[in-house]
């Protein structure tokens, strides 16, 4: 039930909503419950509403994180280039 | 490469049990996960396979439909039958049995049961059929509570009369506290809910750490947000430091979401209520605050309703406990199957019994 999906803010629209999207879907959510949402923004949708806004500097850590833990003492088929700041949804 | 993609890469996660297994304590550490979300992602992404043999994962209560109680769809369904209301529903409460059938039961009946994705889609309908009544059946922990609260503000800004609450919203943490206090329950840490605590942050988990001296860490949902959350419980119980941790940071801020707890605090007042399997917990329900006494179906369209029968036999409040484990229950895989449910831990598409089901039995 609490299953949200992280999702890509590519329109602001007026009363508090935005236009987001992820893959194929393309739907309209609610923003009151963020602040300061901007377009290119990633957010966490949950029951048609933006619920967050992802850190993306965060999400990299996380990325960097499990390639250090990954890597370390296992070596691994990961490619460097892989493991890159460029993080998206 | 996208984030999500990255976190299910199969070779990660195998050397993340290599780790974990290196760094595993050698006794036996048991772990509770305690969202309905978490026990899916577990079973499906197959995890249990990577994990060392004394780490032991339990389920716990985070499935609001799973605690959802009888007399709550016989209320509902007595509802539809007594006062011609139309149910407005998320999908997992369609086949959750009251002690006589289901929401599913009253469409065979003829009854219009509407299912939605969003409780703003329940407005759109109510504007829709002004004639009729929209009763939204508002089940959920925290993470759904604010998107319910911003629907009714919204309702009453329109003026969208014809639709109302039948509430049995929950708060997770005072249902954490009862697990940790039982003594017949041995959990050494938390596996903690990604979105409830996305609302909630760290501050109502640290009496679990600092009182009751149990690991915790909020966690993600993708397989190596678990699994690296799992290394962080395994760390914190090694070192005897147990504390809240955040490894869902890309979402989850230690102080959380201030505005969309401040909508529940508008909107919704603290009350005593019943969850299947542990009967009333003190201050963990949400019921509407005095001020929108007009919408709380439960004053618009009084029912009487029997008794609740309990199924005979069906254990899902042990279940929901972690006490006891599906198999230990004489009902699973026998009685209640996905396609013939006793209890709501089988109905659920998130329960622990049919993840159970779904995908461990060979």
């Amino acid at each position: 039930m609490c299953l949200g999906v992280p999702m890509k803010v590519v329109e602001i629209l007026p009363e508090d909503r935005a236009r987001v999207t992820a893959g194929d879907v393309d739907i309209v959510v609610s923003t009151q419950l963020v602040e300061d949402v901007t377009t290119d923004d990633y957010v966490l949708v949950h029951a048609g509403f933006a619920m967050e806004v992802l850190n993306m500097e965060e999400a990299a850590e996380t990325l960097k994180l499990l390639h250090e833990l990954a890597d370390a003492s296992y070596g691994s088929e990961t490619k460097p280039e892989e493991a890159n700041n460029n993080v998206d949804c | 490469m996208s984030i999500v993609d990255a976190l299910r890469q199969p070779e990660l996660l195998r050397n993340l049990g290599k780790r974990l297994s290196e760094i595993s304590p050698k006794s036996c550490m048991t772990i509770m996960e305690v969202c309905g979300t978490h026990t899916m992602a577990i079973h499906r992404s197959g995890l249990r396979s990577l994990l060392p043999e004394q780490i032991r994962l339990l389920s716990g209560p985070g499935c609001p439909v799973c605690v959802t109680p009888t007399s709550y769809l016989d209320t509902a369904m007595a509802m539809v039958r007594q006062h011609d209301v139309v149910p407005v529903t998320f999908g997992d409460m369609m086949r959750v049995p009251g002690s006589e059938g289901s929401l599913t039961t009253l469409r065979t009946e003829g009854k219009a049961v509407e299912v939605v994705y969003s409780p703003l889609a329940a407005i759109t309908l109510a504007k829709q059929e002004p004639d009729k009544q929209f009763v939204f059946l508002s089940v959920g922990f925290e993470t759904t509570t604010p998107t319910i609260a911003a629907t009714l503000h919204q309702a009453v800004k329109e003026n969208v009369t014809n639709f109302s609450l039948l509430c049995a919203n929950k708060i997770l943490p005072p249902a954490l506290e009862l697990l940790v206090s039982n003594p017949d329950l041995r959990v050494d840490g938390f596996l903690m809910p990604g979105h409830v605590s996305l609302v909630l942050g760290t501050a109502p988990y640290q009496s679990v750490a600092l009182e009751h001296k149990r690991a915790c860490v909020i966690a993600g949902f993708e397989p190596a947000d678990i699994m690296l959350s799992l290394l962080m419980l395994v760390e914190q119980f090694n070192s005897n430091q147990p504390r809240v941790d955040i490894q869902y940071r890309r979402t989850v801020r230690a102080e959380g979401n201030a505005k969309a707890r401040a909508l529940i605090d508008n909107t919704f007042k603290v009350s005593d209520t019943e969850w299947r399997g542990f009967g009333i917990i003190p201050a963990s329900g949400q019921v509407l605050q005095d001020k929108f006494a007009a919408y709380d179906a439960s004053h618009r369209f009084p029912v009487d309703i029997p008794p609740t029968v309990e199924p005979a036999g069906c254990r899902c409040g042990e279940i929901l406990s972690g006490l006891i484990t599906p198999p230990d229950c004489p009902l699973y895989a026998k009685a209640c199957t996905p396609e013939n449910p006793i209890g709501a831990c089988m109905v659920s598409s998130e329960g622990t019994c049919a993840a159970c089901y779904k995908y461990s039995r060979s």
